[in-house]
């Protein structure tokens, strides 16, 4: 009795992973192995083709870049949000007049829609009249602006650009918060030994900020692989690919293409690659709670 | 995980509200669902009294829902999954072979309508495996505008063949004015921005690979490498090539009559229309059709249908073919009404004159379109500015 007592406690948290996840994952799977088309969703019929969408999307021309583009993508935004988002944070341990009201100001990249932002850096980065360029011009810096987002070799770059701006306020606030939790006398002992500045950095605050370096490192990966709106909102994918990733390609599959079964088939590879980092989350986490 | 999520989402509305409009309801019918995507002013308004007259006409009231044309495909197959489909559907021509091949539409055949008397081309559009599934009231397409007090000023008349083009946009280019702007962003504007270019010389969608189209992809290159245009028009929609021409940045571009009452509503801007110029003198432009097709989705209900039908040929009546023309800068697609709407409109004769050898989109390829326009449109964008030739982009989007 007491057994089915706590087993009810459990079922609306079961039920809601299951309905929730269980079933998308599942049907997400399932429809990567079908023949999934418009004519689906009248009919219900998917014809099963085994790893024939799985074949077709590793097979096809745009993979090998999409692919490419992510790991660009990716590591580049979490190397900038991180290096720029750390040194933030420390710079706001020193108390300083207004640094609370700054601090929360930072955090507006993260308040605004994703498309509100991606269209306002769409405007900035315009070759003719975008802001940047005009103010580069401006300072003679450049001769004839450079085009951020028309230029095969440039557009990969601004959307790693705008990602960092977005992902600083995430960045900071983590490790801002890991800061706090570092004993003041340590700085203080280490300052007595004659360790201030970049030792007492490289000796008390990296090995004690890890466990929070971590996990922010790996959530980063985690939500920076799957971005879409931004590079849709900036560049479509384009020019020429330039800029297509394994999500966005994945969206072009599904709802331009219509072919849901090699979009869903190309969304499990990301899923997959998502999980790998996930593992570590969880691992780097636990280790971090025995310590 | 958003192109994970979206699908699902459909997935899941599949499983709840079946019995939402089942059926049952046979006998008199009192309203009518219909599903389009005109949800913006001035649209909104003209269709609503356009529709409200028409089912008065047939003793129904209309219930209208409009959702945001990047969305109408989704909400389709959402509601054909949940067996809650509209009784009227209005779809964008290119994707109507696509909605016909699922089963989801009946022939308009069935109700006693029929699409005589339209544009050839708008007819194809229509037409899935030789079946009528819709009728198209009114019809655009792309033509090429210019400010006539940049020309005039600097002594140019309107071009009519690619090298006249070429020449004038040169010419009109000057400091941070270009001469010309179209629209080339990843996505399906391109494709439908250069096929009156890639038509008119002679290409053809299905195998892109070709002379023709290299030719006419050439023009497009020609036209960034003399700086005669902007390197943004791979990131540029059409409403941006519109916001450049209203500002002066640009003397010519190449553009629909959908932007008219925004180029109207600057006092200061005098502009004409003239047809995409033709690869060289004397010879045909073929422009690409666009505008929307209204269907009757089987629904399973046959007094319902039977009264939907009507609705939609109302709507495509002579007066209201030429009333939706008239109210939204577009052309009427019954060859007989031409004369009359150009009476009414001189201003829309360009585009008038188009529309008679105008062609679908999907005449040819059919549900294969998609993957066919997003060659197309990868191809411009390898040339223009992925550093290959217009040859070997379109090598290699063909075969990719």
């Amino acid at each position: 009795m007491q057994r089915l007592g706590q087993a009810m406690f459990l079922l609306p948290a079961v039920a809601y992973m299951v309905l929730f996840y269980g079933y998308p994952v599942i049907k997400n799977l399932s429809m990567s192995f079908q023949n999934y088309t418009t004519t689906t969703f009248f009919t219900g019929e998917a014809p099963w083709l085994g790893f024939d969408n799985y074949k077709a999307v590793i097979g096809s021309a745009v993979f090998d870049k999409a692919v490419l583009n992510t790991v660009l993508f990716t590591v580049g935004s979490i190397v900038g949000q991180f290096v720029i988002g750390l040194a933030i944070a420390i710079y706001f341990q020193r108390k300083f007049p207004l640094s609370g009201l700054l601090r929360s100001l930072l955090l507006l990249p993260w308040l605004i829609p994703l498309i509100v932002s991606s269209t306002i850096w769409r405007w900035i980065l315009d070759k003719d009249s975008g802001a940047l360029n005009r103010m580069l011009e401006g300072l003679h810096l450049v001769g004839d602006g450079p085009g951020w987002l028309t230029s095969t070799s440039l557009a990969l770059l601004a959307c790693v650009v705008v990602n960092i701006w977005i992902g600083i306020p995430f960045n900071v606030t983590i490790l801002f918060g890991g800061l706090q939790d570092i004993p003041e006398e340590l700085y203080e002992a280490a300052a007595l030994d004659g360790a201030t500045g970049w030792r007492s950095f490289r000796y008390i605050t990296w090995p004690l900020l890890r466990p929070v370096t971590s996990v922010v490192l790996v959530l980063g990966v985690v939500y920076t692989i799957k971005v879409l709106d931004i590079i849709l909102g900036l560049t479509g994918g384009g020019p020429a690919n330039s800029t297509q990733t394994i999500a966005t390609q994945s969206y072009q599959l599904s709802f331009v293409e219509f072919n849901f079964g090699q979009g869903a088939a190309l969304s499990n590879i990301l899923i997959v690659i998502s999980l790998i980092f996930a593992t570590f989350y969880l691992r780097a986490t636990r280790r971090s709670v025995d310590e | 995980m958003v192109a994970l999520a979206a699908p699902l989402a459909l997935a899941l509305a599949a499983c709840g509200g079946g019995t939402a409009s089942a059926p049952a309801a046979s006998g008199e019918v009192k309203s009518i669902q219909i599903l389009d995507y005109y949800g913006t002013e001035p649209d909104n308004t003209i269709y609503k009294e356009a529709l409200d007259t028409c089912g008065q006409a047939s003793g129904v009231t209309i219930k209208r829902e409009a959702v945001p044309g990047s969305d109408l495909i989704s909400k389709v197959l959402q509601k054909s999954s949940s067996k809650t489909l509209p009784d009227v559907l209005v779809l964008d021509n290119p994707d109507l072979q696509q909605i016909a091949a699922t089963g989801a539409l009946a022939p308009i055949e069935d109700f006693g309508l029929s699409a005589d008397g339209a544009a050839q081309g708008v007819i194809d559009a229509s037409t899935y495996e030789g079946v009528v599934y819709g009728l198209q009231p009114i019809t655009n397409t792309v033509a090429l505008f210019y400010n006539k007090d940049i020309l005039q000023a600097a002594g140019i008349t309107p071009p009519t063949t690619w090298d006249e083009l070429k020449t004038a946009a040169a010419a009109l280019t000057k400091g941070s004015q270009y001469g010309v702007a179209f629209s080339a962003p990843a996505d399906y504007e391109s494709t439908w921005q250069f096929l009156p270019f890639m038509w008119s010389n002679g290409g053809d969608e299905k195998n892109i690979a070709t002379e023709k189209t290299a030719d006419a992809l050439q023009l497009w290159v020609d036209l960034l490498s003399s700086k005669s245009a902007s390197d943004s028009v791979v990131n540029w929609t059409q409403a941006d090539v519109n916001a450049q021409f209203i500002a002066g940045k640009a003397a010519m571009m190449v553009n629909g009559p959908w932007q008219i009452p925004l180029l109207n509503a600057e006092e200061d801007l005098q502009y004409g229309v003239i047809p995409i110029p033709a690869p060289s003198a004397g010879e045909n432009v073929v422009a690409p059709l666009g505008g929307e097709t209204w269907t009757i989705p089987n629904t399973g209900d046959k007094a319902r249908q039977a009264v939907a039908a009507k609705v939609v040929e109302c709507i495509n009546s002579d007066k209201n073919q030429l009333m939706l023309a008239s109210a939204r800068q577009t052309v009427p697609t019954k060859t007989s009404l031409q004369e009359e709407f150009i009476a009414a409109n001189p201003t829309m004769k360009t585009f008038s004159d188009l529309v008679q050898t105008a062609r679908a989109r999907t005449g040819q390829l059919g549900t294969n379109w998609p993957k066919a326009a997003t060659k197309i449109y990868t191809a411009i964008q390898s040339a223009l500015v992925g550093g290959q030739t217009p040859m070997e982009a379109l090598q290699q989007a063909q075969n990719g």
